[in-house]
């Protein structure tokens, strides 16, 4: 019933398709970035640096005189792989240290729920750049680290979830009957509260680039050459007077694809969320 | 029980509660620390100079480095219950110094995006809300989500090549004293301010609107309709009251949460923060500098967060007045 | 006066308008009760609405008048609707705590509503808001003048919800489902003030009710509702006595009341061409593979002795914590196949001494002797073995399935569990136990949300006999569903009992329907039982004053009407 509510909701509303298709698209670029560029995004020519658009580069060029419609290609990747991994990472821990703290024994529940309060009163940009900034950078660190801080806004949603879950009669119903742990966990909450962790997890992607992004901004995350969205946005600012078009395409484009996020995982909100579905 | 005296001890319980969680959190930066790689002896002394192992000896005395972890832990702690944060590494200054001159910048700096934030988000959530589904509706929430969505940096980036490079109205960066000249401390505050501001607007927007929702879709509204009270009476009246109480611990939130979220724009606006202040003593790894910035950061946000539940249990006589 | 003519109204649908109601006809004269009754689903709340004005935004009214001393409400303007409401039209709603601003204390919501219509100022108005409360019968007035909505019981929202309604002397009262939320002794005292208040008010009410017992304490006239049309109008008592309509005298019949004493309750059905009638069906023979009927006089199933289980309650954030007994030395046995009824007002702690039983909860102290085993104070390990003997039916039939899993799996679950058999073996079992609770065996491979509340139950019971359990608890097992549906599942229940040998601890807060069911009776009070006996025995000749008010609290059709007939 959820794949056709889906379904429904993009032929009904164009934001929501406008936006599958647009994520579709860069998750195309971020796979097939490097066969797309029309050009070497890695070359540089001190003829052409910090051009505005041209025939032979339709984007313009950067302050090396590189390709910039290449080099935002292939600049996909790097931020993808750190969203995605960094939410798979604070998915799988997040869901678990959720569960534990509304399942486990109340002592143990206690000190894991305490801990993630503690987590979250320092904001994770700030503690990405201390990881950083004491560590090398690179995607699997960048994923890593991204995804370690994540994991209490993750535990956070879990542990709601399971507790409404826990109030639900059928739970009692799963313990009278002698249920063990695992069954419960495995077929009374996780399926259960699926559709918040969904949600949640879009909310992560959109954050974990903006985090990525915001590091590159800095010099912090993606290392040069090898370009990212935040890390072309961070140089160009250096060059807004010469070439504006240089931080504008990056911008949109980053801009376009976190808004594409959010829309959905809105959308999926709604059409997930039961109290609109029980009707 | 009297009511008074169950909201005092309300009080008091939370003040322990953040008491406790300042302690953990202290704990918690200097353990951090400690684990953190790179040796503070070395940085101090140059590592390059290849120094004699009397001069690191007289040198890790000299920090109280050659004490137990523990004592070294509690010194630690009990200096900083009375500011004394260490000194920094780089040059003998005092770390609470540095923290007690930047503290104020970071926390003006918020304020000032906070209420620019309430001001425009407030109002657009509760326009929205009022009108659920119509197109107005449409073009508000359209227009938070797409706010929600572009980063701070970039919002900043976009308002300086307005402001600055076309229109020439307002610096693109800096920070002047207020003392020196008032009226270019708040030219330079402006952009940042706004910068910070439009995002959060965006986001108290959203949250503003699905609160009033809520309310609106309670019980009670259809009683106080079934009152023949007037819509706008309900909503100024009833809807809104209790609105506030969900929507001004958002904006509480989000204040806290900007104690170290103003990393981006203090980066990029030059604003001497407690984030570049950490920034820098990151990168310089002078180890005091970051555990004092850090701490204080931690601190403000858990005072902030502190004053926001007090505040909120004040709001809500559910609460304030538990059943007994 | 209040009367309502050919009022038809519908649902706008993607698909176009969905008729909800069509063409209700009534009126009520000033001083006069009438009662709007019907099962879920037979539009009798979009109804009251629409006569608010106030339906949600997706209803449309599609035809028809209502008229205020003659005036058509649906005419006026919304300004001039909005100065009938309040005033002239009240209105009172099922949840009181809800309807009540939570931030306001109750006082001043009283005060505010009675300025909305009537300017006498402010101290006027709290010297009348005080006044109110008093006639409402609240005790400490004063306190509820400062309290705030949840620092209050239910009971006495609902007062300060019908002083409100009658502040400014309306001439149309509207109640819907205004005792649904309250305990049976609330209830039966929050009716009998609204009557007493109306004789002095003189409105024309509108009573809303799914509840016949409730209709025949308190209204005049009665009109039946059933899938959006009006079946009936008549006096109350030619209603009960002599009902008109089919589908009237098939939900009078339904409903299992006290002192009439029915071995099995006729069910309403409705044949193909859409005609309602009452069927009383027959008991399903008891099939030969059960075997022969084991003689009586055996030993106890279960025996409860000295039972006691406490929670530790803080009444205030800081306080130290308090022992509230839930369970207070319970002492109970029930004899095989037969049924014992648990019965008390929420909050008795019936529902912990269940759970303890079920060993949900550990007891404090006390034993538990279950095929003579004291299984009280047993680990989760030595429990195991008895889990397969003890099983469960929940109150809510909407929340004790799990919803991600399909009937088969829920339906298997305890076989699963137990790793009875193997899968095809388990399958066929589905099969048979489907079978045994009537559902069809297409329904094993649906989700739960696509059954009604009483074929959920069906699924709840099949899934509680999947391990030939001997004892079966069922806690408020039929309490949410609608009377006729309610008789549905008490029928299946005798059925099984006979066909499986069962034994039930059947708990409820319905004294009716414990009277229809049991063989023994506990009443229980605060966390006691005051009176425990043969089930003829306590609904006969109580002992207890307790057990008294409970049973006179008892909205009944048939028994002397005290409030009505004594005034």
């Amino acid at each position: 019933m959820i794949p056709q509510a889906i379904f429904r909701a993009t032929r009904n509303q164009p934001s929501f398709l406008a936006s599958i298709v647009l994520l579709v698209a860069v998750v195309f670029i971020g796979v097939f970035g490097s066969w797309l560029a029309p050009q070497d995004p890695f070359l540089l020519n001190p003829q052409t640096v910090n051009q505005g658009s041209t025939t032979a580069h339709w984007l313009g060029t950067d302050e090396f005189g590189r390709d910039l419609l290449s080099r935002l290609l292939i600049g996909v990747q790097p931020t993808l792989l750190v969203a995605i991994g960094a939410t798979v990472i604070a998915g799988v821990l997040g869901t678990m240290i959720g569960i534990a703290g509304a399942y486990g024994r109340p002592l143990i529940a206690f000190l894991i729920m305490r801990s993630v309060d503690i987590m979250l009163s320092f904001p994770p940009i700030l503690l990405a750049l201390l990881a950083v900034g004491f560590w090398e950078s690179g995607i699997f660190s960048l994923a890593v680290v991204i995804g370690v801080l994540y994991v209490p806004h993750f535990a956070r949603v879990a542990h709601a979830a399971t507790l409404q879950v826990s109030r639900m009669e059928f739970m009692e119903a799963e313990h009278a009957m002698g249920a063990s742990a695992r069954r419960v966990v495995f077929t009374a909450i996780l399926p259960n509260i699926l559709s918040p962790l969904v949600v949640q997890a879009t909310l992560t992607v959109a954050a974990a680039i903006l985090l990525e992004s915001g590091l590159s901004f800095l010099g912090l995350g993606i290392v040069p050459p090898e370009p990212s969205w935040g890390q072309m946005i961070g140089t160009a600012r250096g060059y807004l007077g010469q070439n504006p078009m240089y931080v504008i395409w990056p911008s949109l484009l980053l801009a376009l694809t976190v808004l594409a996020i959010n829309v959905v995982g809105d959308r999926l909100r709604d059409i997930l969320d039961p109290r609109l579905r029980e009707e | 029980m009297n009511a008074s005296i169950g909201a005092l001890l309300l009080a008091a319980r939370k003040l322990l509660t953040a008491l406790i969680q300042l302690v953990v959190v202290a704990t918690l930066i200097f353990s951090v620390m400690y684990i953190m790689p790179g040796d503070p002896v070395l940085l101090l002394l140059g590592a390059d100079s290849n120094p004699s192992p009397e001069a690191i000896a007289s040198m890790r005395s000299q920090l109280g480095l050659d004490q137990p972890v523990v004592s070294q832990y509690f010194i630690w702690l009990w200096n900083a219950l009375h500011l004394d944060f260490g000194k920094s590494l780089t040059n003998g200054y005092p770390v609470a110094n540095y923290v007690m001159q930047n503290l104020p910048r970071t926390l003006e700096l918020a304020f000032a995006a906070i209420v620019i934030a309430a001001l425009i988000g407030v109002p657009l959530g509760i326009a929205a809300a009022l009108k659920r589904g119509s197109m107005r509706d449409t073009v508000l929430t359209s227009i938070a989500t797409i706010g929600i969505s572009v980063p701070v940096y970039i919002m900043g980036t976009l308002l300086v090549l307005f402001f600055s490079l076309k229109l020439g109205w307002l610096p693109a960066s800096g920070y002047t004293d207020i003392s020196r000249n008032i009226l270019e401390h708040f030219r330079k505050l402006a952009l940042p301010a706004l910068a910070l501001g439009f995002g959060l607007a965006a986001s108290i927007a959203r949250m503003t609107r699905s609160s009033m929702l809520e309310i609106l879709g309670r019980d009670f509204v259809r009683a106080l309709r079934a009152k023949g009270m007037s819509e706008r009476r309900i909503i100024w009246q009833h809807v809104l009251r209790n609105a506030a109480i969900p929507i001004v611990t958002i904006i509480g939130l989000q204040l806290g949460n900007l104690m170290g979220g103003t990393v981006l724009v203090e980066a990029m606006f030059n604003w001497p923060g407690l984030s570049t202040l950490l920034v820098g003593a990151v990168s310089a790894r002078n180890y005091p500098l970051v555990q004092g910035a850090m701490l204080a950061i931690a601190a403000a946000f858990i005072l902030i967060n502190l004053v926001v539940e007090l505040l909120y249990s004040l709001l809500d006589p559910r609460i304030r007045r538990k059943r007994s | 006066m209040l009367e309502v003519r050919n009022l038809s109204i519908a649902f706008k649908t993607s698909a176009g308008l969905k008729s909800a109601v069509r063409n209700i006809d009534f009126t009520i004269r000033p001083g006069e009760i009438l009662g709007l009754v019907g099962e879920s689903g037979s539009g009798k709340t979009i109804t009251s609405l629409g006569v608010m004005g106030l339906l949600p935004p997706n209803a449309v009214i599609t035809g028809g008048e209502v008229l205020v001393d003659g005036i058509d409400i649906l005419k006026l303007p919304p300004a001039e609707l909005r100065k009938l409401r309040g005033g002239h039209i009240a209105m009172i709603f099922q949840d009181p705590i809800a309807s009540l601003d939570p931030i306001f204390t109750c006082g001043d919501q009283i005060i505010e509503a009675i300025l909305l219509h009537n300017p006498i100022g402010r101290a006027n108005a709290r010297r009348k808001a005080r006044d109110l409360l008093e006639k409402v019968l609240i005790p400490d007035p004063d306190r509820a003048m400062r309290a705030y909505p949840h620092e209050l019981s239910g009971g006495q929202c609902q007062r300060i919800m019908i002083a409100m309604a009658v502040a400014c002397r309306p001439r149309v009262i509207i109640a819907d489902e205004p005792t649904t939320a309250l305990d049976v002794t609330v209830q039966k005292q929050v009716l009998d003030l609204l009557r007493e208040l109306n004789d002095e008010v003189g409105a024309a009410i509108l009573l809303i009710t799914h509840d016949l017992g409730v209709i025949y304490e308190v209204a005049d006239r009665v009109v039946v509702m059933y899938a959006g049309n009006k079946m009936e109008e008549a006096t109350t008592a030619d209603l009960f006595s002599a009902p008109q309509s089919d589908y009237s005298r098939a939900l009078i019949d339904s409903m299992p009341s006290l002192g009439r004493d029915a071995e099995r309750l006729p069910v309403i059905e409705r044949d193909s061409s859409g005609k309602v009638r009452s069927v009383r069906p027959e008991p399903r023979p008891r099939p030969a593979s059960s075997g022969p009927i084991p003689a009586g006089g055996d030993p106890p199933l279960l025996e409860i002795r000295d039972l006691c289980k406490s929670y530790w309650v803080k009444p205030s954030p800081l306080a130290m914590p308090v022992e509230m007994r839930a369970v207070d030395r319970v002492s109970l046995s029930i004899a095989p196949r037969t049924t014992l009824g648990l019965v008390g007002e929420s909050g008795c702690g019936k529902s912990t001494l269940s759970r303890a039983v079920i060993r949900l909860y550990k007891p404090d102290s006390g034993q538990i002797f279950f095929k003579g085993k004291d299984i009280a104070g047993l680990s989760d390990k030595e429990m195991r073995p008895f889990r397969r003997e003890i099983a469960m039916v929940f109150q809510n039939p909407y929340g004790s399935l799990n919803p991600r899993q399909t009937v088969a799996q829920i339906v298997e679950a305890p076989m699963l569990i137990f790793a009875d058999g193997d899968a095809a073996g388990r399958q066929g079992r589905v099969r048979s136990l489907l079978d045994a609770v009537g559902m069809p065996a297409a329904a094993a491979q649906k989700y739960p949300h696509e059954f009604s509340g009483g074929q959920r139950q069906r699924i709840a019971i099949a899934r509680a006999l999947a391990l030939n359990p001997s004892l079966v608890i069922c806690d408020e097992a039929v309490s949410a569903l609608d009377v006729s549906v309610q008789a549905q599942v008490l029928n299946l229940l005798k059925d099984l009992q006979a066909e499986f040998d069962l034994t039930y601890l059947f708990i409820s807060h319905d004294l009716s329907v414990v009277e229809h069911v049991s063989d023994t009776v506990a009443v229980m009070q605060k966390g006691r039982i005051v009176e425990y006996g043969p089930a003829a025995e306590i609904f006969g000749n109580p002992m207890e004053p307790y057990t008294r008010i409970l049973l006179d609290a008892v909205p009944t059709v048939g028994s002397l009407r005290g409030g009505k007939e004594g005034a």
